[in-house]
């Protein structure tokens, strides 16, 4: 369960960085996206799969979230 | 000599390798690439943060040296006590040149070195009833600090000392910050784990303390830089650059910084990273908690100057961008000139780069600004995010380096036969030994500033010395000389 610091882009792309595996990815998808839910899977540049927990409203970015590991690159 | 194909950068890699065990092979050949424009990222092509190999020389630092040298260091109006033995601090004592402006000894206290001495009674019985005793010392002798900071050495982990008790005790008796920092030297793999633990301690026991407290006056163009540790007088000359464009500096970090500004860095609108590496962690922060975006800048070479002024005016309103243009304006007839004198004479020079935090991919446009071209790069402690920074900025079929040991760097510069290496003091002898020209890139090699417009002038003239001084004809014995070393030289400056 790393810690997942979210942060806009300035291209307005949403990136997903892991500060103890030096990961910096852009979020190619994001399962949940809407006003009333947010989360699930993402799918990283990279091709990696992780998990957040649903939540119903949108976080307020920046934030550090927790995040399960689903699927690493290659 | 010309450049290196892909081919025979790959098989220069190999030959290197040849000579380690089968182990050791496996685990450097991941260190060394060929940078290739085409890739995004770089953990495709190199591995990069991982502990060194035993028995190869390594060029690394510690922890401690990461907390202490680096980002604690240089805050001026702090006292920082090197909490252990005597030689952690009296060896790395002011040799980063970190100017400042102030008394030392009486307001300032940078070239200082303050150190609880541990002795073998020390380490048996514990350290923290010293160390109570020094801060009150300290206290009486030097009234005029703001604030005290304890830099862990190694014992102090290994013995359990609780700094943390003794810090918050201080901290309510003397009324003042003291900051426990817990940078053990043999935390990490090398110094950067320490940039990581000082951001930290700089987060949990300084950033908060003016939350809530707005009798600061902001304006709407206040920014903080961030990671300029004012080497040879870095972050001056970049100082006057945001301010002539109508921006206000509110804190430097930590380069000539003091405790009341670092304190106050919340308050501004924009963080302006310049050392990623050694300060990204507290930008982050900043960023989550409370909102204030930060840009990487790079102040080296007019080119990178223009671009990042440019970016940084981006994020404010028209006075600023136009502020912005004024500058690049006003300082053009000045480094036109700057490159004018020096291009003739660096023209087609080609540099190899081994060093740390942020300059291996900075100064790349510094260099090409000159005409030179750097042919291969390397960090000592960067991650991948660093890497994945460098890979655009240099040339294709380059070599990149992981934490190149001692023999890798000097195979690789016997044949790809540099003109100039920049590299730090470690490796300075060796290679002028050799007969090949060489800058401290670490600390300018007594030299700087290199940032900024003032500084690109320095940078030039400085790397024009070295590589044509005519020393280097006198290093090869007179009868392995041939006819070929006579080439002429650009005119003169």
């Amino acid at each position: 369960m790393p810690s997942v610091m979210l942060r806009n882009r300035e291209d307005g792309k949403l990136l997903f960085y892991v500060a103890k595996k030096d990961l910096e990815e852009t979020v190619e998808s994001l399962e949940f996206d809407s006003p009333d839910k947010w989360g699930g899977e993402v799918i990283l540049g990279d091709g990696s799969k992780y998990y957040f927990e649903p939540m119903d409203t949108p976080p307020d970015i920046p934030i550090t979230l927790r995040a399960k590991r689903l699927e690493s690159a290659d | 000599m010309p450049a290196l194909s892909k081919e025979e950068t790959e098989a220069l890699i190999q030959e290197v390798l040849e000579v380690y065990p089968e182990k050791a092979k496996k685990d450097r050949a991941k260190h060394l690439a060929i940078n290739d424009q085409e890739l995004e990222k770089s953990n495709k092509c190199i591995t990069s943060n991982r502990k060194s190999l035993p028995g190869v020389m390594t060029i690394r630092g510690c922890a401690y040296a990461g907390s202490k040298g680096v980002v604690w260091g240089p805050i001026k109006d702090m006292i920082h006590i090197s909490h252990g033995p005597v030689g952690c601090g009296q060896y790395s004592r002011a040799g980063r040149r970190n100017y400042y402006v102030g008394t030392t000894g009486v307001n300032t206290f940078g070239d200082m070195n303050f150190t609880s001495d541990f002795q073998e009674k020390d380490i048996v019985f514990g350290g923290d009833k010293k160390l109570a005793k020094l801060i009150d010392e300290i206290e009486v002798l030097f009234p005029m600090n703001k604030g005290i900071s304890i830099q862990s050495e190694c014992p102090i982990g290994l013995i359990g000392d609780d700094i943390e008790a003794v810090a918050k005790q201080k901290n309510k008796e003397h009324e003042k910050p003291v900051v426990p920092v817990r940078c053990e030297g043999f935390r990490g793999v090398s110094q950067s784990l320490g940039h990581h633990i000082a951001n930290d301690a700089i987060r949990d026991w300084v950033l908060e303390n003016r939350d809530g407290d707005d009798s600061f006056e902001t304006t709407e163009y206040d920014v903080a830089v961030i990671g300029d540790y004012n080497i040879g007088g870095d972050a001056w000359a970049s100082r006057t650059l945001l301010e002539e464009m109508g921006l206000r500096v509110v804190a430097q970090w930590s380069g000539d910084g003091t405790i009341a500004e670092i304190e106050k860095t919340p308050k501004v609108k924009l963080n302006l990273i310049h050392c990623y590496r050694s300060m990204n962690y507290i930008a982050r922060h900043m960023e989550e908690k409370y909102s204030i975006p930060w840009i990487e800048y790079n102040f080296f070479g007019p080119t990178k100057i223009a671009e990042s002024l440019r970016r940084i005016a981006d994020h404010f309103d028209d006075k600023i961008k136009a502020g912005a243009e004024k500058v690049i304006q006003r300082y053009k007839a000045e480094y036109d000139a700057v490159i004018a004198k020096y291009r003739p004479r660096l023209e087609g020079k080609r540099v190899m780069l081994y060093i740390g935090g942020l300059r291996p991919r900075h100064v790349i446009g510094a260099y090409e600004d000159l005409g030179m071209e750097v042919v291969g790069t390397g960090y000592e402690f960067g991650h991948n995010d660093d890497y994945d920074r460098t890979i655009k900025e240099m040339g294709n079929a380059t070599l990149l380096y992981d934490d190149v040991t001692g023999y890798e760097f000097e195979e690789f510069v016997k044949k790809v036969q540099p003109d100039l290496i920049g590299s730090g003091i470690k490796e300075k002898y060796i290679f002028q030994k050799m007969g090949v020209p060489f800058r401290q890139m670490h600390s300018w090699d007594y030299s700087g500033p290199y940032h900024g417009y003032d500084g690109f002038a320095i940078f030039a003239r400085d790397m024009d010395m070295t590589i044509n001084n005519p020393c280097w004809k006198s290093v090869k014995a007179p009868w392995k000389q041939d006819d070929a070393d006579e080439a002429p030289m650009a005119a003169s400056a």
